[in-house]
């Protein structure tokens, strides 16, 4: 991923470093190590599905209410714009990461807006929002409290839901401690009054509130909205301004169609039966209403997604931004999310990342996967994330992008396995070159240019093939 | 049947037709063993013991001398020209079974969960792979639900653990099926570990391109296993096989045996 700087125009976290070297940082990152040997969403997951007795359907269900939205969304993204202008809502089509920027920075302007505050939005992520609105000369304050956290490090989030799971309640009291210039204290509890605190003066005096949206309802022209905090309540609604920014992938037809799934999204994020909000945001402050903001916009991304549509990688997406694939990923378990350079992190980003940012630039991604499937077992939209990985590896071998050492070594293998005699021949002296460079441990502790006896021995071969010894059985009878 | 298909048969009968079942020997089930490249290269002797198994399940075996490789390496590099070359050769080689076997639930799960997709291409080739893709089984799978082996020749003491293969898991259901033919092993205890789902790293090409990732997924697994106290880990697939153990060996552990469950059950463990 050397050119990552170039496809989305800024820089990130991992800019001029590989995958590879990521994760070796990562692996020997004594905190991130300690944070992800705590994390457990999967345990919570495991706990919450027990109430369901029929989970399978539902997520079968599930899929196939994300399917019908998809086989339509031009129609229901127009249902949407039409429903939304009707109820006072401006509405706008950002095709390009750059576009998301220039808009905000418009109705900006035209509301004269010095501060904005922000909810969780990982498609902000994508356009480096943020840097954007600050070049500007805009005040940005993230008022979730994993992304204030993040923010004040100057960091990008390693989890779609849980955007500071790497870091532990020592690194916010140090971090808080120097920000805030409060006395260092690591309770949990007391850190996040004391955020509460700071956050509080924000949410008073931000201008412009931006965040996400979990869904657009095409027959209402709402956005809905599934949070913890309470602060996506107070980004929407306080401020004069309320600008959300989401995927196209987001439209549904009803808000029966989102009843259904969302049963299956907090339990599988959080292991919640619910989230503490849902909140169904319907355009601005009417005549009488007391609360809610002067104007509401609602920025509709494309950025890359379209692309998708009618191919082998729609079924990416029905995500539906949970988490539980990256939560279940043994990878993603053991390097968390920033290795993986990019927005998205683990199985579902390893798919997203190559289709928006450009296989080329995430050469990766596709293959940093055992194909254990714990995630497709898990995803509440049942999306193949292997299966769709595995054909993210053929297009780069399409492409020509996989390294000429690995496309001939593969190709000799495969020429030589398409010929019996020649193959077992080749085995036959592999077995015993193998077992002579095993010695009497069996174990080769050194294979050149093989990633595999890195850390670990090479479990020598017995000394000969089994179709030798068969024959010789046969023939012996 | 003995009687009319339209009437109905007496108690009498009935048991009649039981007795006489259970006198007429029933014709060996014929079965191809896939016996995968990595046993052929590796560790011959699961060949061996996946035959002893069938053999003892009233089987007769066949093993097509001109087989390879089911595709799977080329199939998940991306590699589809050469995954589809070897899956035809696989389909020329075994579509004339009525039951194929393989000692590994990845090889076992390339045929039977990948193949049509691979294959689409080429329809009538897909055509006469139907039954084969149908028919593939992992070897315990196989022994269980198919031949309903119920006493197994091996013999182990000690405690042993078992490790869930991701493919052989997710992709051909087998969870239940090794653990009832250990039990059936005297003097062998099997002990749970906490999360013997869980991906032991290795991952096929993933091991050698990530060597440093996937040794420490091992790392997970072998503190699992080392939690159980058992003697052995025990599993169904060569790839997890040698993971494990390279990854035992290089922390320091000698004494760990890994087996393979068509070793245990065999009794030639060790051979």
């Amino acid at each position: 991923m050397q050119n990552l700087t170039e496809s989305t125009g800024q820089s990130a976290t991992a800019a001029g470093s590989t995958f590879k070297q990521r994760a070796h940082i990562k692996l020997h990152d004594v905190k991130v190590q300690r944070a992800m040997k705590n994390f457990n969403l999967a345990g919570a997951r495991a706990r919450a599905m027990v109430e369901l007795d029929n989970l399978e359907d539902i997520r079968t269900d599930a899929a196939g209410i994300r399917d019908r939205a998809l086989a339509d969304l031009d129609v229901w993204l127009e249902r949407f714009e039409t429903e939304a202008r009707r109820r006072g809502t401006h509405v706008h089509w950002a095709e390009t990461h750059a576009d998301i920027n220039r808009i905000v920075l418009e109705i900006a302007a035209k509301a004269s807006v010095r501060k904005v505050i922000k909810s969780k939005s990982m498609v902000s992520e994508e356009s480096h929002l943020n840097a954007a609105l600050e070049a500007n000369g805009l005040k940005v304050v993230e008022t979730d409290l994993g992304e204030y956290i993040i923010q004040l490090r100057g960091e990008t989030p390693s989890h779609i839901i849980a955007p500071a799971i790497h870091l532990n309640r020592d690194d916010v009291a140090d971090l808080f401690a120097e920000h805030h210039k409060t006395p260092r204290n690591n309770d949990p509890a007391v850190l996040t009054m004391e955020a509460r605190k700071f956050l509080r003066e924000h949410f008073l005096s931000g201008d412009m509130g931006i965040s996400g949206g979990n869904f657009l309802i095409a027959e209402t022209g709402s956005v809905y909205l599934v949070t913890n905090e309470g602060n996506g309540r107070l980004t929407t609604t306080m401020p004069r301004v309320h600008v959300a920014i989401t995927g196209i992938e987001k439209v549904v037809p009803t808000l029966e169609d989102v009843s259904s799934v969302l049963r299956v999204l907090t339990r599988s994020a959080t292991g919640q039966s619910i989230s503490n909000y849902v909140t169904i945001l319907t355009g601005p402050k009417r005549a009488g209403d007391t609360d809610g903001p002067d104007e509401m916009h609602v920025i509709i991304v494309d950025a890359g997604r379209s692309k998708l549509l009618g191919t082998d990688m729609q079924e990416a997406l029905r995500c539906i931004r949970c988490g539980a694939c990256m939560n279940h990923c043994p990878v993603y378990q053991n390097i968390g999310g920033h290795a993986y350079g990019w927005v998205y992190p683990g199985p579902i980003g390893s798919v997203l990342t190559p289709n928006y940012i450009g296989l080329e630039n995430a050469i990766d991604l596709p293959h940093a996967a055992t194909l254990c499937n714990q995630c497709g077992v898990v995803c509440p939209v049942k999306i193949p994330l292997p299966d769709l990985m595995r054909k993210l590896r053929e297009k780069q071998v399409d492409r020509g992008l996989r390294p000429w050492q690995e496309r001939f070594g593969l190709r000799m293998w495969a020429w030589f396995a398409a010929r019996p005699g020649l193959y077992g021949l080749a085995a036959k002296i592999a077995a015993r070159v193998g077992r002579m460079a095993g010695g009497s441990s069996g174990l080769i502790h050194k294979l050149p240019g093989n990633g595999w006896t890195e850390e670990r021995d090479f479990p020598a071969p017995s000394g000969k093939t089994f179709r030798e010894l068969y024959a010789a059985r046969k023939a012996g009878r | 049947m003995l009687l009319p298909a339209t009437a109905v048969p007496t108690p009498r009968a009935q048991r009649i037709n039981f007795l006489l079942s259970m006198s007429m020997s029933r014709p060996p089930l014929r079965v191809g063993l896939f016996v995968t490249c990595l046993v052929d290269l590796m560790r011959p002797g699961i060949g061996f013991a996946a035959i002893r198994l069938l053999e003892a399940a009233g089987c007769e075996v066949v093993v097509p001398a001109t087989q390879t490789c089911c595709g799977q390496p080329a199939y998940n590099s991306g590699d589809r020209k050469a995954a589809q070359e070897l899956a035809l050769k696989v389909v020329r080689e075994f579509a004339g079974f009525e039951h194929v076997v393989a000692p590994s639930g990845s090889c076992a799960g390339m045929i039977r969960a990948h193949f049509a997709e691979l294959l689409a291409d080429f329809p009538v080739e897909l055509a006469q792979a139907e039954k084969l893709i149908a028919s593939t089984r992992e070897l315990t799978d196989f022994l269980v639900n198919v031949a309903g082996l119920t006493s197994v020749p091996g013999r182990l003491e000690g405690a042993v653990t078992y490790h869930d293969c991701c493919s052989g898991l997710r992709e051909m259901g087998v969870k239940t099926q090794p653990r009832a033919l250990l039990a059936q092993v005297p003097g062998l205890e099997l002990r749970e570990m906490t999360t013997p789902e869980y991906c032991c790293g290795f991952g096929g090409m993933f091991s050698v391109k990530y060597g440093e990732i996937s040794a420490r997924i091992a790392d997970r697994k072998c503190d699992d296993i080392a939690a159980t106290g058992a003697n052995a880990v025990v599993l169904g697939d060569l790839g997890c096989m040698l993971n494990i153990e390279g990854r035992l060996r290089r922390r320091g552990d000698t004494t760990t045996r890994v087996l393979h469950v068509a070793e245990v059950l065999a009794g030639t463990e060790g051979t």
